[in-house]
């Protein structure tokens, strides 16, 4: 009853005319994957890990794409919300650099001895009303129409970043707070995780429009799919993004915090829809 | 694809099993046929982690050896080592939350397995560790294989305790799971499509092997 081994492990007798073109298949095969996989493993590892917020995803990949190929260092890039990764940072991340869609997160960290300094103004946010294709909402800046489609029924779902912790799901609150809304709104929003997943749900259609970043409705595959428009500046309280090097920071991390601040750099933010401070001032 | 996150979740899967297996076995074996007051508390603390959200497993670790905790600071302290947001701490959490799927199908496969057998042998003079390699893990083996593959299908999936504990850190933390969540929100679908799939396909083959498998080692008794 209680064979060991010898088993009958399938006439194993029939098959080994043909283990030798088995051999080789498999030997193929494992080259095969082996080139498929080299690109990925064979990349160095990356000299500093910056925690960016989502809505910088598309600028920041760009920027630092440009910073690699003038011979800077590899950069390792995280994107959440400013409070989801400012509280990791709290909790002992590894980051080097954290760029936040809000200078209160940056000042926080700096009050719990967690950056270098009071860091640095990089960019001015803008928010807006994006719409996918297909919805019954008008992109309106000045909320007008959305005020209609709560009225008459148009609008089932609306979303934003979540408020709690994401920056521009503050602004939006503000925006809708000064336009009169937020209160008629409460039953059809969907709070994203951070601005990026707002904007998803968004593009994806499976909300009517929702309040994100200019900077993400500029991306092109979001660009093609919606369409947008600013919501006055003065709505809300600007979106002033500040970074911060960390504690013991490389010197890597130091190096694209200062490119940061180049013509070229800048440029690039401006491209993706942010405003830049003048001049980019230390504090 | 991201091949840095499905390596880095092959590796995740093949070191939880390396450090799981013998605590599990122990763990089942002593389970099964152990009687002992509080049995069923323990039986229900291994099976804690399928029911309890991972919101909730991953919240625990983060306080419980984060760096802000105790624990965290004294191994942080005197041995360098920091648990979250690091592949260690990812290990930590892949262990608490396969526990079930390993003790379990191995609990099920020793207490099939007929008490006369091991008195047989014990009467025939095998020791313990005789008894053990020769009668009951022969015996034990279709369950501790399929325990084996549903711990390692499960940590390449797993995503709520993992992205709380470990962040989204490309090449540290970023396994496959996390990976494709982060696609998504970055408007990639194409790197997600292929990512999801080959997530598919590769969880529904090894547990459709490790069926084949035990019922052909099942067939064979």
């Amino acid at each position: 009853m209680i064979e060991r081994g010898r088993a009958p492990v399938a006439s194993s007798g029939e098959l080994l005319p043909r283990s030798a073109a088995r051999r080789r298949l498999l030997r193929q095969a494992l080259a095969t994957a082996a080139a498929v996989a080299a690109p990925g493993l064979r990349a160095q590892t990356p000299a500093a890990t910056v925690a960016a917020a989502s809505d910088l995803k598309f600028a920041l990949e760009e920027i630092a794409a440009d910073f690699e190929r003038a011979g800077g260092a590899r950069l390792r890039l995280v994107f959440g919300s400013s409070g989801n990764l400012s509280s990791q940072i709290l909790q002992g991340a590894p980051f080097h650099l954290f760029l936040s869609a809000d200078e209160a997160f940056v000042f926080r960290l700096a009050d719990a001895g967690r950056t270098v300094d009071r860091g640095r103004l990089y960019a001015v946010g803008r928010i807006g009303l994006l719409v996918p294709q297909g919805s019954p909402l008008r992109p309106d800046g000045t909320l007008q129409d959305l005020r209609a489609a709560i009225a008459d029924g148009r609008l089932r779902r609306f979303a934003i970043a979540n408020p709690a912790h994401a920056p521009y799901g503050m602004r939006a609150r503000e925006a809708l707070q000064h336009a009169g809304l937020w209160d008629a709104l409460q039953p059809h929003l969907v709070l994203g995780e951070n601005v990026s997943q707002a904007a998803q749900f968004a593009t994806a259609g499976a909300v009517q429009g929702g309040l994100v970043a200019h900077s993400i409705a500029l991306a092109p595959a979001v660009a093609r799919q919606v369409r947008f428009d600013l919501v006055p500046a003065h709505w809300h309280r600007p979106l002033r993004q500040r970074m911060a090097l960390l504690r013991g920071a490389p010197a890597a991390a130091r190096d694209f915090h200062d490119h940061l601040a180049t013509p070229s750099a800048q440029a690039a933010l401006a491209r993706h829809g942010f405003e830049i401070p003048h001049p980019p001032a230390r504090e | 694809m991201d091949w840095t996150a499905l390596v880095l979740s092959l590796k995740l899967a093949a070191a939880t099993l390396v450090v799981l297996l013998p605590i599990g076995l122990a763990l089942a074996r002593w389970l099964a046929w152990g009687r002992f007051a509080g049995k069923a508390w323990i039986e229900a603390a291994v099976v804690l982690p399928l029911v309890l959200p991972p919101t909730v497993l991953g919240y625990y670790l983060l306080v419980g050896v984060g760096g802000g905790s105790p624990i965290g600071r004294w191994l942080h302290e005197t041995l360098g080592v920091q648990l979250t947001f690091s592949f260690s701490g990812l290990l930590l959490a892949s262990i608490v939350f396969n526990l079930p799927f390993m003790v379990q199908p191995v609990q099920r496969a020793f207490e099939a397995i007929p008490r006369e057998l091991t008195e047989a042998a014990a009467v025939s003079g095998l020791g313990f560790w005789q008894t053990l390699a020769r009668v009951e893990l022969p015996l034990a083996w279709p369950g501790i294989l399929s325990a084996m593959v549903l711990t390692f299908v499960h940590t390449m999936g797993e995503f709520g305790v993992v992205l709380m504990v470990g962040g989204s850190i490309p090449g540290q933390t970023q396994t496959i799971a996390i990976a494709i969540y982060d696609r998504v929100q970055a408007f990639d679908f194409a790197s997600a499509d292929r990512m999801a799939l080959l997530l598919l396909v590769l969880s529904l083959t090894a547990v459709a092997a490790s069926f084949l498998a035990s019922a052909r080692l099942v067939r064979r008794r």
